[in-house]
C-alpha cells in the first residue's frame, strides 16, 4: 500500500464488506435487535402485572430496559451508521462528547427527585399531608371557641 | 464491525487530505445529528426531571393500550411495539439501499428506497391514529367534585390516580393527572414525527433523484448514504422515546 492509499482519494464509494458478509451482518442485527425488542416487551409486560410502583424489584426492571435499550442503540450506530467502520479518531470526537449526558441525566434527575422532597415538606405544598392538617386544625378551633 | 485499518505513520494531518477519511458532507451529517441527539436529550431529561419531581405520574401501560379496530381491548403496548418494529423494518431497507448504493445498482437502490418511503409513512399514520385516538378519547375524571369527560390534550390529563369506589358508565374514574404529560408527550413524539416526515421527504427526494440518474452520472451514490444516515437517526431515537414513554 503506498503511503497516501489511507487517505486518496479521500472518499471510498465502494463498500468495506464483500456482499456476502454484508448481508449476514444486516441479518445478524436485525435479528439482535427484534429480540431485544421483544425482551423489553416482556420486561414492560412484567411491570404492568407487578404493578407501576417504585418498588426496587419494578426499578431493577427498568434499568434493565434502559441498558438493553442501550444496546440497541449501539447496534444502529455501529453497523447500520457503519459508525464502526470510520477511523478510531473520527469515532471518538462522536463518542466522547456523548459523555456529557452521563452528568446530565444524573444532575437533572437529581434535582427533580430534590423537588419532590422539597414539595412534600412543610415549607413546600405538601400535597400528601393537606388532608391531615385540616383534621388536626378542626379541635384547634373548638380550643379557640372554649376560652 | 471493523475501525478502516490505516497503514502505520500515515500523516492525517499533513494536509491534502481528510484527517478523518470521510468527505466533508457525510462528516457533518454526522456532527448534525450529534447535536440533534443533545437536543433530543434535553427534552427526554426536562421530561424526566418534572416526572422525577411529581408525587404520581400516569401508567404508560394503562395511557397506551388501545390498538387500531380493537375496540376497548386493553392490549398495552401492543400497538407501539407494531410502531416500533416498522421503523426497525424501514431500517433494513435503507441499509439495502445504501449498500445497494456502494454497487452501484440503481435498480436495488430505487427498491429499497420506495419501500423506506412506505415504512416511514406507514409509522406516520401509526402516529397519527395514536394522537387522535388519545386526544379524542374521553375518560371520566373527578374535578371539583364533579365527573367531566375529558381528553388527553397539552392543558388537560385525565390519568391521575384512580378515585376509589366511584365508577362513571362502567369506568373507573381517575383524578385529573400532571398537566405536564401531555405536554411532553405531544411536544417529543411530534418532534420525533417531524423528524420521521423530513426524513420521508428526503427520502423521495433521492428516490426521485435516483430516478433521474443523478448519482450515476455523479459516479457515486454517497447522497443515499447521507440520507441513511439522517434516516437511522430516526430510528436510533425512537429507541429512546419508545423506552421513556412506554416501556418504563
Amino acid at each position: 500500500m503506498s503511503h497516501d492509499s489511507a487517505a486518496s482519494p479521500e472518499i471510498s464509494f465502494q463498500s468495506h464488506h464483500d456482499d456476502k458478509a454484508f448481508y449476514r451482518t444486516v441479518k445478524k442485527v436485525t435479528i439482535i435487535l427484534s429480540i431485544i425488542t421483544l425482551i423489553e416487551l416482556c420486561l414492560g409486560l412484567l411491570i404492568y402485572k407487578m404493578g407501576h410502583g417504585s418498588a426496587t424489584s419494578v426499578l431493577l426492571i427498568k434499568g434493565v430496559i434502559t441498558i438493553l435499550s442501550l444496546a440497541k442503540a449501539f447496534y444502529i450506530t455501529a453497523y447500520f451508521m457503519h459508525l464502526g467502520d470510520e477511523i478510531r479518531n473520527f469515532v471518538m470526537t462522536i463518542v466522547v462528547p456523548l459523555a456529557l449526558f452521563i452528568w446530565f441525566i444524573i444532575a437533572f434527575l437529581a434535582d427533580g427527585a430534590s423537588w419532590r422532597d422539597l414539595r412534600n415538606t412543610s415549607a413546600g405544598s405538601k400535597p400528601d399531608a393537606t388532608k391531615t392538617e385540616q383534621v388536626q386544625s378542626a379541635p384547634a378551633i373548638e380550643k379557640g371557641a372554649e376560652k | 464491525m471493523a475501525t478502516a485499518a490505516v497503514p502505520v505513520g500515515t500523516k492525517w494531518w499533513s494536509g491534502g487530505k481528510s484527517p478523518f477519511n470521510l468527505s466533508y458532507g457525510k462528516m457533518m451529517m454526522w456532527y448534525f445529528l450529534m447535536s440533534d441527539a443533545f437536543t433530543f436529550g434535553a427534552f427526554l431529561i426536562s421530561y424526566g426531571t418534572i416526572r422525577f419531581s411529581a408525587n404520581f405520574w400516569p401508567d404508560p401501560n394503562v395511557v397506551f393500550n388501545a390498538f387500531p379496530g380493537a375496540g376497548h381491548a386493553n392490549l398495552p403496548l401492543a400497538f407501539v411495539s407494531l410502531m416500533t418494529f416498522i421503523l426497525i423494518i424501514s431500517s433494513v431497507t435503507m441499509v439495502l439501499a445504501v449498500h445497494a448504493g456502494h454497487n452501484m445498482d440503481r435498480k436495488r437502490v430505487e427498491t429499497y428506497m420506495l419501500w423506506t418511503i412506505v415504512g416511514g409513512l406507514a409509522f406516520l399514520g401509526c402516529q397519527a391514529w395514536e394522537w387522535t385516538h388519545l386526544i379524542t378519547g374521553h375518560h371520566a375524571v373527578l374535578i371539583d367534585g364533579q365527573i367531566q369527560e375529558i381528553g388527553t390534550t397539552v392543558t388537560h390529563n385525565p390519568w391521575g390516580a384512580v378515585v376509589p369506589g366511584v365508577m362513571h358508565n362502567g369506568e373507573a374514574v381517575h383524578q385529573a393527572g400532571p398537566v405536564a404529560f401531555g405536554g411532553f408527550f405531544f411536544g417529543i413524539t411530534g418532534f420525533h414525527g417531524f423528524h420521521v416526515f423530513s426524513g420521508v421527504v428526503i427520502n423521495i427526494i433521492m428516490y426521485i433523484k435516483t430516478r433521474l440518474g443523478h448519482f450515476d452520472q455523479r459516479g457515486h451514490y454517497e447522497m443515499i448514504e447521507k440520507a441513511g444516515l439522517y434516516w437511522h437517526f430516526v430510528d436510533l431515537v425512537w429507541v429512546f422515546v419508545f423506552l421513556c414513554f412506554y416501556l418504563i
